[in-house]
């Protein structure tokens, strides 16, 4: 017998007034399965289960969830990696509105990354052939441009569900390092100019929640700094 | 750009620099003020007043003092806008709080040189 009690939080605002926490009894048959594998499970016992899941891999960023209190992505996250003395408690991502059980409403971490401009600008003549980077400045991207926007991040950031529509978040601030840090983007100083405010990257205390619970093991915290940094340089 | 006019710098940027510099002025003065108390462990009021009376010192703790008042201003107005949202009782709290500052500001450049 290898019966996992696995405590989910359970909300249909069809159906329910308030949310709760369901209780389940999942085998796993001792193996040491992924947290999304168990929800799998928990949806052939009950249907109504919604959860969001694509890649299953760890590369599409649909899964992020609060496992035992800390934010990842269920189909990377083995149950050894979070399971306490034989339980384990799912809850949606903090912060940000619940559409149904695991499933919420991203549209205001998009906002914010929609806010910072996620695409190249250049404003020179388009060259004949690609605009070529050296190997050096193409190393500046390395640790920024693997994010998938699952929002792991952003939703552990206390700063983030104090003011998700002010705060940039991490997420949306690593990007932004990623375009301020691109040699063939020529928007920077508008994009700074963007950027200096108190609330939009300033609101980081730096307390690094974002660098503990990222999958894919970057520093948005790293990329704050940098940012700050340039928005001295910009300014003194 | 999100748009504030109750912080004390009028921009996240100079706020930022601001609590840095005015921490570390707090800083050295706090250690300044405890290594003299450790100093003169059988401090008289001629000297604690001889201390207070010398321009260099003045200066220390007017520094000061206007450091706590840009740091308290920053760090408690960052407070309200985290944890007060209707905007009647963040005002109110924010002018209170600015209000506090003018006050204890005053209150110690007339301790500072009065009498």
């Amino acid at each position: 017998m290898s019966m996992l009690q696995v405590s989910v939080y359970r909300y249909n605002p069809e159906t329910d007034s308030a949310p709760y926490m369901q209780e389940f009894q999942v085998d796993t048959q001792g193996r040491d399965v992924m947290v999304l594998n168990v929800l799998a499970m928990i949806k052939e016992q009950d249907s109504s289960m919604a959860y969001r899941r694509s890649c299953r891999e760890g590369v599409c960023g649909s899964d992020g969830m609060n496992m035992n209190g800390k934010n990842g992505l269920a189909c990377i996250t083995p149950l050894s990696e979070v399971v306490k003395g034989g339980k384990l408690t799912l809850r949606p991502l903090p912060g940000l509105p619940v559409i149904r059980d695991l499933v919420v409403d991203m549209a205001l971490f998009y906002k914010q990354y929609e806010r910072i401009q996620p695409y190249l600008q250049n404003d020179t003549p388009d060259p004949a052939i690609e605009r070529l980077q050296s190997p050096e400045d193409r190393d500046k991207l390395d640790g920024l441009y693997e994010c998938i926007l699952c929002a792991c991040c952003s939703t552990s950031c206390p700063s983030f569900w104090w003011n998700p529509d002010k705060f940039v978040g991490p997420a949306g601030l690593l990007q932004s390092y990623r375009f301020l840090a691109d040699s063939r983007d020529t928007a920077t100083s508008e994009r700074l100019a963007e950027l200096e405010d108190p609330f939009s990257v300033f609101r980081c205390r730096g307390i690094m929640n974002c660098v503990a619970v990222c999958p894919k093991g970057l520093n948005p915290t790293r990329a704050i700094g940098k940012i700050r940094e340039m928005l001295l340089a910009n300014a003194t | 750009m999100v748009t504030n006019i109750t912080n004390f710098g009028r921009s996240g940027l100079s706020d930022w620099l601001l609590q840095r510099a005015s921490a570390v002025i707090l800083a050295l003065y706090t250690l300044f003020v405890v290594g003299y108390l450790l100093l003169h462990p059988n401090l008289d009021y001629a000297t604690w007043s001889g201390l207070f009376g010398s321009t260099w010192m003045r200066i220390f703790s007017l520094l000061a003092f206007v450091s706590m008042a840009a740091h308290a201003w920053i760090g408690l107005w960052t407070v309200t806008t985290d944890y007060l949202k209707p905007t009647a009782i963040r005002i109110a709290a924010q002018a209170v709080i600015i209000l506090a500052i003018f006050v204890f500001l005053v209150w110690g450049v007339q301790v500072l040189w009065g009498a």
